[in-house]
């Protein structure tokens, strides 16, 4: 067992009415990095996402988060402990902004005080007005309802965060903005974080490393260096489709 | 004699067949409340019983509502007394709205505030209470208004096994084949109708959260 892996997938399969879903992944996270998973739609990613939150059950198969296995947590620990944003935000529309940040901290009876102090603390992480606290989401754009759905996610300072495509659904320049916040909040906080992506200029902009999924299988897990020199076909499509763009980046990164 | 020396003159009992009327709706609506609403739920969790609970529901809104208190009136306890055959019956009308705007109205709720929801580590009865509940609240009180207005309808018939309420005029008037004293129901039942209509209306709109209070995602800045 890897002592430095925050999570670990042991022959991992997932079955959905009958069809293979994901087929025997394994995979180890390290502490502190992040670990992109790239596919496209229909490959897998958001189902190994919802597997280490245990959103889903594998059919087969071990998940171990921080050397546990998934069957010995109480899920609810489990997920308090794992921060979640999904590209649909997914804020609770009858709430306030301040509500919304605090609901994790606010069931796990925090004192009011430190509640208000950490939500006001975490709109100024995010890059937004504390004065939106009392706004609804309904009253926000969409990119600053995505910072709130960070904010929320790292309410209770979780070691472990899992995000499904959270800046899908941004225009392009407000994605990349929120890109390189995340990059600067992620170098300042440190967690595990396991990003899902179909984008490929994103996964190099944001993952230290990079699984690249196809319908449920693992084709190749390697850091942005290895994928833009790797020769598997597969990874030659990906750079190919993306051509011009990843050699701007790579002058970037 | 015209209706309103009518009401006069018996002003005592017009008020007193409505403040039956009333209590008949109010019990059988809030036994409905207490059982659909559960129900509903336990649909949203349990999909394989939402056939057989909203089939029985639905089958039970096909009686003819004078059946339907004949059928009660051999039942033991329950036809020992005319008001609780009648509240009964009643309830099992109102029923089905509840159950059905009570699954409605959760299953309504964006799966992916549910799923935000649930991933960040909510108790089923965390969200339900938190999050479900209080986002479909005002199709659950759509689905009550619904069930008092028909109730408030269908409570007349109540009369004819005699619960009371405003039904007791709208039969004598037939029995005489006076219309003062059918409209003399009829009228303070219709009122009662409208306004239970307007008043749940009221609530149902303060009550729905996506909707109203201070700014629409029209005016949402975009920054």
């Amino acid at each position: 067992m890897d002592s430095s892996a925050a999570i670990e997938f042991h022959g991992v399969s997932y079955h959905a009415r009958g069809e293979a879903v994901l087929h025997d992944l394994n995979l180890a996270i390290h502490r502190g990095e992040t670990l992109v998973l790239l596919g496209r739609s229909g490959s897998g990613k958001t189902t190994t996402l919802k597997l280490i939150n245990r959103l889903l059950t594998p059919t087969s198969g071990e998940i171990r988060v921080t050397g546990r296995a998934l069957s010995e947590w109480d899920v609810i620990r489990l997920r308090r402990m794992i921060g979640y944003v999904i590209q649909e935000v997914g804020l609770f529309p009858h709430f306030t902004i301040a509500r919304n940040i605090g609901l994790v901290p606010k069931i796990e009876n925090w004192p009011q005080d430190r509640i208000r102090q950490r939500v006001e603390e975490l709109l100024q992480l995010v890059g937004l007005d504390p004065q939106l606290a009392t706004r609804y989401p309904r009253e926000l754009s969409g990119g600053q309802r995505q910072r709130v759905g960070v904010a929320r996610a790292l309410a209770a300072d979780p070691p472990i965060l899992l995000m499904d495509e959270p800046f899908g659904a941004l225009d392009p320049l407000t994605r990349a903005q929120l890109q390189r916040e995340f990059l600067a909040l992620e170098a300042r906080l440190g967690k595990t974080v396991v990003f899902v992506t179909h984008d490929l200029n994103e996964a190099l902009l944001v993952g230290t490393r990079i699984a690249l999924l196809e319908a449920g299988r693992l084709v190749t897990l390697s850091t942005r260096e290895e994928f833009l020199s790797c020769r598997e076909p597969l990874v030659i499509a990906y750079r190919n489709a993306f051509s011009p763009e990843v050699s701007g980046e790579r002058g970037r990164v | 004699m015209n209706l309103w020396q009518f009401i006069l003159q018996n002003h005592r009992e017009v008020t007193q067949l409505t403040l039956e009327h009333i209590w008949l709706v109010g019990i059988s609506t809030l036994l409905a409340v207490a059982i659909g609403m559960p129900l509903g739920i336990l649909l949203t969790r349990w999909p394989a019983l939402r056939q057989p609970i909203l089939g029985s529901a639905n089958v039970i809104q096909t009686i003819p509502s004078l059946a339907l208190f004949g059928f009660l009136l051999p039942a033991p306890w329950i036809g020992a007394r005319a008001d609780r055959l009648a509240i009964l019956a009643l309830m099992l009308y109102a029923l089905l709205p509840l159950i059905r705007n009570t699954y409605a109205g959760i299953q309504s709720v964006d799966p992916s505030v549910v799923e935000a929801g649930r991933g960040m580590g909510l108790t089923d009865r965390q969200l339900l209470f938190q999050v479900e509940l209080p986002l479909a609240l005002g199709v659950i009180i759509a689905g009550i208004r619904v069930a008092t207005v028909l109730s408030i309808g269908l409570a007349t018939i109540a009369a004819a096994v005699g619960a009371g309420g405003l039904g007791e005029y709208i039969f004598r008037g037939l029995a005489m084949v006076n219309n003062t004293v059918i409209l003399a129901g009829a009228l303070p039942a219709a009122a009662l109708a409208l306004l239970a209509d307007s008043g749940f209306g009221w609530l149902e709109k303060r009550l729905s959260p996506q909707d109203a209070r201070r700014g629409s995602y029209a005016s949402a800045a975009s920054s």
